[in-house]
């Protein structure tokens, strides 16, 4: 008789998530899935609101990475609008972005990972956590939590709120900079990248430890999707979409976003809220891709900033082609860190970013309109459509952790087959089966809408579904 | 606004009389044909106020002025109770506060407030008057009617889901610009402001596009095409200057 493992809720990810795995009798491993198992509904509520309130709204969806979401919303307003924001509000809208991408990966990396990554994935579960960090490495939980802080008062700077700013407007954003902000930012960028490049330094050396995990981690070829510039460098937020095979080889270049759906499907699963999303042309599930950090570094020819270009090169040198495990998003994430220091560094020395021009004013000109940006965990698409007088009349969200739906699963089965023989599962295990999630960073609040963090429930289920015992962990 | 007052005063009370009452103990002195409210602003003593506003007849539509007077068993609306010689009025007796605050929640129930996606977010009379009055929770079951915004106006909209029936769009469009583009429809907290025949506001006949009720809404109600959230600061200050051009007399309103 077979049975099935359940590890839920998922610790140390945003918001609500479970594992099943189904075991056969000699108790090996015959499938895994990666449930979602809250449903929030924000495409409906906004139904009949007037497009204007969207950025405000959809920023709601996420407490980590609420301006990835206000920018992506802008930007669909201002295509409904049929503006271009002013050079200054574009730059501003960058620098914002580059706030988030420090402090959200400040916070993957130091606050939600580096248990496992410093403490190994068998320590103590009780110590597992930022709090163990601080006891054991001091130094790297400071750096941590030092770098989480200056994105987040850059964030808090730029827009004047450090969560849920309400700064991005239809048509750009709502004030402009001061010199004086300007230079206190400035002055921040020196210690940012002494912790980043001490970090980086540290993480590097320390690859070697984790051979199994980056065996195992996601590790299979996917297709990989991200943003890229007009040269095909790294691009956060004004770029177009680049589609590479698992060999990579690019398939599609200079992607519009308001063309996703020609290139995009979307699949629905009883047993998940989370949407899978697939590459049309090699339909479903076959077309599975994955975004998100490393994804975003396996499709660019660079980053375009002296600094990160270096890492970038040391990083797609690890294979012959793309990167493949998902392990190494956690350096793909320390290599961004440095990109954002590095392009707000040129943002704020370029003279236009002071203008008081800042926002273009219209009535909505069009019915539809998209915006895309890449958030911290990978693609994200707004879609709206309005009625004559800009009210809401239907939305599509495709969200980061919706892209990698399909590679999430695959890697749970990959880990579970590999980790997991006999009917004994250990505590380090289950704690694999979680981290190649970690690996993803997934944001559950963002994909289904959830909000909220749960400590860890395992289930061991028999394939008829009966429950044999359930282990919980705080 | 005591500097613009009217020339020719009421017939029907005797102009010259003065009466004196006390306000929270304090001796006051007033006209008899000035509200309670007008005498305790007077005297700099606050009572919160929501559908008054100066320059507009009173209305007495949100009660939150209401206030205790030795020997009545009822609140009384400040706003539209006047003075009595000897009157013994209290403000801020626990009684008062408490029912004000109940007041304001229930406000809140009434309709759908999420001030955080509202364009009149932090510039709020309702807001205000929550921090002012110390509602943090509201104890009472949220109605959450399914309302719809009007937005077929070329500049302006309306979002009945924070509309509070204060009627002060109505006044100002009436007694203000002349126009009587707004009223009112239904009963109890199923009454709703329309435009003219209850018809969308892009197609009403009479609305001038002033934007004069746009400015009064003390929330976020009626607001400016094209402002994002939290953007949307109302500018009262024409109101006094109109009312004094167009030389109508404060009495003219109050029948
Ligand atoms: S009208 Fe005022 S109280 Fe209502 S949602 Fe807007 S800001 Fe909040
Ligand atoms: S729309 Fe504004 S001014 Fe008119 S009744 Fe409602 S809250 Fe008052
Ligand atoms: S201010 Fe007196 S009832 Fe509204």
């Amino acid at each position: 008789m077979g049975k099935t493992l359940t590890i839920e809720p998922i610790s140390r990810i945003e918001g609500h998530g479970m594992i099943t795995v189904t075991l056969e009798d000699d108790g090996s491993v015959s499938d895994a899935q990666f449930h979602v198992t809250q449903f929030r509904g924000f495409e409906k509520l906004c139904e009949g609101r007037p497009y204007y309130e969207m950025p405000s709204i959809t920023e709601r969806i996420c407490g980590i990475c609420p301006v990835s979401h206000s920018l992506a919303s802008g930007k669909a307003c201002d295509s409904i609008l049929g503006v271009h924001p002013p050079e200054t509000a574009v730059l501003l809208r960058r620098l914002l972005n580059c706030g988030e991408y420090i402090q959200s990966h400040a916070l993957s990396f130091f606050y939600l990972s580096s248990p496992d990554l410093l403490l190994g994935m068998d320590s103590d579960p009780a110590k597992r956590n930022i709090v163990g960090i601080i006891e054991a490495y001091p130094e790297i939980a400071r750096d941590g939590i030092r770098l989480r802080k200056i994105g987040q008062q850059v964030i808090e700077i730029v827009s004047g709120k450090r969560i849920h700013p309400a700064w991005v407007v239809p048509g750009g954003v709502s004030a402009p900079l001061t010199a004086e902000h300007r230079d206190t930012m400035l002055q921040m960028i020196p210690e940012a990248l002494a912790i980043i490049t001490k970090t980086l330094t540290m993480f590097k050396k320390s690859l070697e430890n984790y051979r199994e995990e980056i065996a195992t981690f996601a590790n299979f070829p996917t297709l990989f999707m991200g943003m890229v510039d007009a040269e095909g460098n790294l691009e956060h937020v004004y770029g177009k979409l680049r589609i590479i095979d698992a060999k990579g080889h690019i398939i599609v270049d200079n992607v519009d976003p308001s063309d996703y759906q020609a290139h995009l499907g979307e699949a629905a699963e009883d047993w998940t809220y989370l949407k899978s999303p697939y590459y049309k042309p090699m339909g479903y599930p076959e077309g599975i891709y994955r975004v998100g950090p490393a994804a975003r570094l396996n499709v660019c020819n660079g980053c375009g900033t002296p600094l990160a270009d270096q890492e970038w090169a040391e990083f797609r040198s690890l294979e012959r082609g793309p990167v493949m495990s998902s392990f190494f998003n956690h350096y793909a994430r320390l290599i961004e860190i440095l990109f954002s220091i590095e392009i707000m560094e040129r943002i704020l020395r370029d003279p236009a970013i002071l203008s008081p021009r800042i926002r273009a004013f219209a009535q909505p000109n069009f019915l539809e309109g998209t915006g895309c940006v890449e958030a911290p965990r990978g693609t994200l698409i707004h879609h709206y459509r309005v009625d004559e007088n800009g009210l809401m009349t239907w939305a599509n969200l495709i969200v980061a952790t919706g892209n990698n739906n399909l590679a999430m699963n695959r890697g749970v089965l990959q880990v579970a087959k590999r980790f997991i023989t006999g009917s004994e599962v250990t505590e380090g295990t289950l704690n694999r089966l979680e981290a190649v999630i970690r690996a993803f960073d997934p944001c559950l609040s963002c994909s289904t809408h959830a909000l909220g963090k749960m400590p860890l429930q395992i289930e061991f289920r028999r394939r008829n579904g009966t429950l044999i015992r359930t282990l919980q962990r705080t | 606004m005591s500097h613009h007052l009217p020339k020719k005063l009421r017939t029907d009370l005797n102009p010259s009389r003065l009466l004196t009452f006390k306000i929270d103990g304090r001796d006051v002195s007033a006209r008899e044909d000035e509200s309670i409210l007008a005498v305790a602003r007077q005297n700099n003593i606050a009572i919160p106020t929501l559908c008054h506003l100066d320059g507009l007849s009173e209305r007495g539509a949100c009660r939150l002025c209401i206030v205790e007077v030795r020997g009545v068993a009822k609140l009384l609306p400040s706003c539209v109770t006047f003075p009595r010689q000897d009157m013994e009025v209290i403000t801020n007796s626990e009684r008062v506060i408490t029912y004000r605050r109940k007041i304001l929640e229930l406000l809140f129930t009434e309709r759908n407030h999420v001030c955080s996606v509202c364009v009149s977010n932090n510039h709020c009379e309702l807001q205000n008057l929550s921090v002012e009055l110390g509602v943090t929770h509201v104890h009472y079951n949220y109605l959450y009617p399914q309302l719809a915004v009007d937005a077929s106006h070329s500049r302006f909209s309306v979002d009945h889901n924070r509309c509070v029936l204060c009627l002060r769009c109505v006044r100002v469009c009436d007694e203000i610009e002349g126009a009587h583009t707004w009223d009112i429809m239904g009963r109890g907290i199923t009454s709703k402001v329309i435009t003219d025949l209850n018809q969308p506001w892009g197609t009403s006949e009479t609305c001038t596009g002033c934007g004069k009720c746009v400015q009064v809404c003390p929330t976020g109600a009626l607001s400016e095409k094209g402002k994002s959230v939290a953007e949307m600061i109302k500018r009262r200050q024409f109101l006094p200057y109109l009312q004094m051009m167009r030389g109508r007399q404060e009495e003219s309103w109050q029948k």
